[in-house]
C-alpha cells in the first residue's frame, strides 16, 4: 500500500512542476513523444538515403502493405487495455476468407461475400468470448486453442488447393484508389475507423469502462460496470473485425489459401503494444497506436527501399519492442530517484 | 531488567507528501513481549516494514544486539534474525509444511538439498511447540491456525532473535488463540523477544509484558503493562473521549425498506432474515469469517445466493448484478478500498463518475460538464483532500480513498447504502469524520447497513445490532439492549438456546 502512495504522490509532484523546461521533458518522456521523435528521425535519415522515400506516390502505396495490420490491431487496443489476449485473429482472417472463397466459388456477388466474411470473423469472435468469460478460461488458452482449430479448418479442406475465383468489383477493396486521387481505399477506410475507435475510447462510457477494467476489473465490477459484458464485446469486435480485413486482405491478393496472414496475430499486438497500450492492461491511448503503425509501416517500407534483408526489420521490431515495455519501467524509476533527492534536500 | 536487545532511536520515515512515522522510540528486551499499540493507520506497519528491512528510514537510529546498523533488504534483517509473521502469510499452499518452513533457507548436503534433515528438524520444532502436525501435510490444507503455527515455526527454524506478530489473533477462534498464547509463552522462555501487534486490550492485558503506543506516527509513550490501566492506555492510543469520535444522532426511523429472508449460501451463511428501515444505522458485528461481507455481497449481487428473497419496499426483486442492486438504489462500500473500492491508477473524476457514467452520457457520449459538476459535487461534500480532482486515487491517503468510494456512491444517489468496515485502515480524524458523515446521511433518511468488526464502532454507531457467527445470524438487539458483553458472546457463539 504504502509503495503505492509513494509512487502516485511523485506523479502529483511533477504534474505540479508546471515550468516550460518540465512541460517539454514531460511531452518527450511521454512514449508517444518518443514514437513520434523516432518517427521523424526515421522520415530524414532514409529521405536522406534514397530519394524514393519522400516521394508522394510510393508514400501512398506503401500503406497497401501494413493498412490491413492497422485495422486489426484497433479492436485489439481495446482487448489489450481492458487486461485479455487475443491470438487468434490470423486464424480468423483464415476461417473467413476460406468462407469467403467457398461463398465465392458458389457463385455468390460481392456484397454477400463480403457480409460471409465479416460474419464468419464476428462468430468466431463470439465463440472465443463465449469460452472466455462464460466457463473463465484464460483467453491466452482458449485463443491458442482457436488458433488451430479456426485455420486447421481451412487447412483440413483447402489442404494445397486455393480458391482464386472471385466476382468482378470485388478487387476495389484491396487494391482501389479513392476515384480520381493516389489514395488508396484501405487508407482511407482506416483513417475512419481509427477516428471511430478513438472516439470510442476516449470520449464514450464504454471506453472510461475499459480502462476501469484494465486498472481493476474487481472494482470495476463492484462499481456496477458489466465487466464480462464489456469483455464478450471486445471479442466478438476483434472477430468482426478480423473479417473485415479477411476482405480486405483476400480482395488484395484475389486468392485464398490456407496459410493466408500467417503471423499477423502478433504483428497487431507488436503494433498496439509498441503504441504505448499496457499488455497488463488499463494504460494507453490511440496516438501511440497511430503512431507506432505508421512508424513500423514505413520503417519497413524504407528498409525494403535500401534493400535491407527481412530479417534486419524483424530485429528492429523486436529491438523497439523492447523499448516499448522497459522504457516506462526505465523513466518510472528514474522518477522516483529524482524525487528521493529533492526530499531528502528539502 | 536484561539488555535491549533492540533499540529504534527517533526513527522518522518520509514518504512523499507524508511523514509516516515522527521519531518513534521503540526498546526491546530479550524474553518479554513487547505490546506494539495503536490504531490502524498509527504507523504500526511501517515501523515493522522498517524493522524487517523493507523500508529504510529517512532518520533516526536502529541498535541491534548494541551495534547500529540498517539493513538493505529483509533478507539481511532475516538473515540478523528479525522476523515477521504476517496475518494472511506469504505461504505457497501446494507444498508442504516442512517445504514451507525451509523456503528460502534449505539445508543442504553434498549439494542436494537435505529432505532427511529439514523433515526432522521441522518435527522437532513442532514438538517443541506441542503442535501436532505432520511434515509432509501441504499447507492448504491447514487451517488458519494452524498455518499461523506453521509461520512461527519457520521463524524458529532460522533461530530468530526477535519475532514480530503482526495482529496474530486477528483470524483466530479463541481455542486457536490459547494455543498461540501457549506458543508465545514458549518463545519467551526461550529468551526471544516478541513484538506483538495488536489494538485488542485483552490480548496485551493477557500476553504482553510492556507496551509502546503509536498514533498518527508519533511515539506517544510506553510503560509496563502491569503498571498502566486499560484507560490510560486506551487514551494514549485514542487521542480522543468515544463520545467524539461516534457523534451519533438522534434520528426517527422510517418504514421498512428493505427486508431480506432466509439468504442461504453455500459454504458462507445460511437462512439470514434481517429487515432494515430508513433512516436506521443496523450494525452488523462478527467474528472473521462469519460470514457477514458474503451476506452483503450476496445482496449486491456480486455473489449468487442459493436460496432465500429480498424484497425492496415490499416488492420482491430478483438482483443479478451489481448494476441491478445499484438501479435499484443499493450502494455497496466493500471492504477492500484498494481492490474493490477505488481504481489506484485512475483520477478521481473517473473513480467518482464510474457508477454513473451510463447515467451522465448520451447515446454513449460521455458529458464532460456533467462529469465535472458531479465529481466537484460529491467530492466536496465529502470533503476530499486532494491537488485536484484528476491526480490519480494512488495519491491519496487511506482516508481519503476512502471518502473517494462513499463519494462515488452517494453520486447513484442510493436509498441503502451498505458499509464493509467503512473506517478499516484509516486515521482518527478522518475515521471520525466519516461516522459524522453516516450519522448525517441517515438523519436525511437513508437507510444505513454497517458491517464492522470493532465493537467500538458498532456500539457508538447502531440503532440495531445483528451478530453473525459461523454463517447464522445467533442475536439481535436494540441500542438500548446492546453492550459489549452480551454482542462478544453471540459473536463467539455463546448463545442461550445453543451453548458451546
Amino acid at each position: 500500500m504504502e509503495t503505492n502512495k509513494t509512487l502516485a504522490n511523485e506523479s502529483r509532484l511533477v504534474d505540479e512542476n508546471k515550468g516550460l523546461k518540465n512541460k517539454i521533458i514531460t511531452l518527450v518522456t511521454r512514449w508517444e513523444g518518443m514514437l513520434a521523435l523516432i518517427l521523424i528521425g526515421m522520415v530524414i535519415v532514409f529521405s536522406n538515403i534514397t530519394p524514393y522515400f519522400l516521394d508522394y506516390f510510393n508514400l501512398m502505396n506503401a500503406t497497401f502493405t501494413f493498412m490491413e495490420k492497422a485495422i486489426l490491431a484497433l479492436p485489439m487496443i481495446f482487448v489489450i487495455l481492458s487486461g485479455d489476449i487475443d491470438i487468434s485473429v490470423a486464424a480468423i482472417i483464415a476461417l473467413s476468407s476460406f468462407a469467403m472463397g467457398f461463398g465465392s466459388s458458389m457463385g455468390l456477388g460481392t456484397g454477400e461475400i463480403i457480409i460471409i466474411g465479416v460474419i464468419v470473423g464476428g462468430l468466431a469472435g463470439a465463440f472465443n468470448g463465449l469460452f472466455i468469460i462464460k466457463f473463465g478460461i484464460p483467453p491466452i488458452a482458449v485463443t491458442l486453442a482457436s488458433l488451430s482449430l479456426f485455420r486447421g479448418i481451412s487447412q483440413a479442406i483447402l489442404e494445397d488447393q486455393a480458391f482464386t475465383k472471385y466476382p468482378e468489383g470485388f478487387s476495389y477493396f484491396g487494391q482501389g484508389y479513392i476515384k480520381g486521387t493516389l489514395i488508396p481505399f484501405e487508407l482511407v477506410f482506416f483513417l475512419i475507423l481509427a477516428a471511430g475507435f478513438a472516439y470510442v475510447l476516449h470520449k464514450t462510457s464504454y471506453g472510461r469502462k475499459l480502462y476501469a477494467i484494465g486498472n481493476s476489473p474487481t472494482a470495476a465490477r463492484f462499481s456496477g460496470v458489466q465487466v464480462d459484458r464489456i469483455r464478450f464485446t471486445n471479442f466478438v469486435l476483434n472477430g468482426l473485425f478480423a473479417g473485415v480485413v479477411a476482405v480486405l486482405l483476400t480482395s488484395r491478393i484475389g486468392s485464398t489459401r490456407p496459410n493466408i496472414a500467417q503471423g499477423w496475430e502478433l504483428e497487431a499486438i507488436t503494433l498496439v503494444v509498441l503504441g504505448g497500450v499496457s499488455i497488463t492492461g488499463g494504460k494507453g491511448n490511440i496516438v501511440g497506436v497511430l503512431l507506432s503503425i505508421f512508424l513500423i509501416g514505413y520503417l519497413k517500407f524504407g528498409m525494403g527501399l535500401i534493400n535491407m534483408s527481412a530479417k534486419v526489420m524483424i530485429i528492429t521490431t523486436g529491438f523497439l519492442l523492447i523499448l516499448a515495455v522497459l522504457l516506462p519501467v526505465i523513466m518510472d524509476s528514474v522518477k522516483k530517484a529524482n524525487k528521493l533527492r529533492y526530499q531528502r534536500r528539502s | 531488567m536484561s539488555e535491549n536487545i533492540l533499540e529504534l532511536q527517533s526513527i522518522t520515515k518520509y514518504f512523499p507528501g507524508i511523514k509516516a512515522l515522527d521519531g518513534i522510540n521503540l526498546n526491546i528486551r530479550e524474553g518479554e513481549v513487547h505490546a506494539l499499540i495503536g490504531e490502524n493507520g498509527a504507523g504500526k506497519s511501517t515501523l515493522v516494514k522498517i524493522l524487517t528491512g523493507v523500508y529504510t528510514p529517512t532518520a533516526g537510529k536502529i541498535i541491534y544486539q548494541g551495534k547500529e546498523l540498517s539493513f538493505k533488504n529483509a533478507i539481511e534483517a532475516q538473515d540478523a534474525g528479525i522476523t515477521a509473521i504476517h496475518q494472511e502469510a506469504s505461504m505457497f499452499p501446494e507444498l508442504s509444511v516442512v517445504e514451507n518452513i525451509y523456503m528460502g533457507h534449505h539445508l543442504k548436503k553434498n549439494g542436494s538439498l537435505d529432505w532427511k534433515g529439514m523433515r526432522a528438524r521441522t518435527r522437532n520444532l513442532l514438538q517443541r511447540m506441542e503442535i501436532d502436525l505432520h511434515p509432509d501435510t501441504p499447507v492448504k490444507n491447514l487451517g488458519v491456525a494452524q498455518r499461523h503455527m506453521v509461520e512461527i515455526a519457520k521463524a524458529l527454524s532460522i533461530d530468530a532473535k526477535v519475532v514480530i506478530m503482526d495482529e496474530p489473533t486477528s483470524a483466530l477462534t479463541l481455542r486457536e488463540v490459547e494455543e498461540l498464547y501457549k506458543i508465545v509463552r514458549q518463545l519467551k522462555k526461550e529468551n526471544k523477544a516478541i513484538i506483538f501487534i495488536s489494538h485488542k486490550f485483552e490480548e496485551i492485558q493477557e500476553i504482553c509484558d510492556c507496551f509502546t503506543v503509536l498514533r498518527d506516527g508519533k511515539y506517544i509513550g510506553e510503560g509496563s503493562v502491569a503498571d498502566t490501566g486499560i484507560n490510560q492506555i486506551v487514551n494514549m492510543m485514542v487521542g480522543r473521549s468515544l463520545d467524539q469520535m461516534f457523534p451519533k444522532m438522534e434520528v426517527s426511523i422510517g418504514e421498512t425498506i428493505l427486508d431480506v429472508r432466509n439468504l442461504s449460501k453455500a459454504g458462507s451463511f445460511k437462512d439470514v432474515s434481517f429487515d432494515l428501515k430508513k433512516g436506521e444505522i443496523l450494525g452488523f458485528f462478527g467474528l472473521v469469517g462469519a460470514g457477514r461481507s458474503e451476506v452483503m455481497r450476496g445482496i449486491f449481487g456480486i455473489d449468487t445466493l442459493d436460496n432465500g428473497s429480498i424484497f425492496l419496499k415490499g416488492k420482491e426483486v430478483k438482483i443479478k448484478n451489481p448494476k441491478t442492486a445499484m438501479l435499484k438504489g443499493i450502494a455497496f462500500v466493500p471492504e477492500d478500498r484498494q481492490t474493490q473500492g477505488v481504481i489506484l491508477e485512475q483520477s478521481l473524476t473517473n473513480n467518482i463518475t464510474l457508477p454513473i457514467i451510463d447515467k451522465i452520457s448520451r447515446l454513449g457520449k460521455v458529458n464532460a460538464k456533467a462529469e465535472k459538476e458531479k465529481t466537484a459535487t460529491f467530492g466536496r461534500m465529502m470533503e476530499i483532500k486532494a491537488a485536484g480532482w484528476h491526480v490519480n486515487a494512488e495519491t491519496l491517503s487511506g482516508g481519503n480513498q476512502q471518502k473517494v468510494v462513499l463519494a462515488k456512491w452517494l453520486a447513484t444517489e442510493p436509498e441503502i447504502l451498505i458499509l464493509d468496515e467503512p473506517t478499516k485502515g484509516i486515521d482518527v480524524g478522518t475515521k471520525a469524520a466519516v461516522h459524522e458523515f453516516i450519522s448525517e446521511m441517515a438523519s436525511k433518511g437513508l437507510a444505513v447497513i454497517m458491517v464492522s468488526s470493532e465493537l467500538p464502532e458498532i456500539l457508538g454507531m447502531s440503532d440495531r445490532v445483528i451478530v453473525m457467527h459461523e454463517g447464522k445470524k445467533t442475536r439481535e438487539f436494540t441500542r438500548a439492549e446492546a453492550n459489549s458483553d452480551v454482542i462478544i458472546k453471540a459473536a463467539t457463539g455463546h448463545t442461550e438456546e445453543a451453548n458451546g
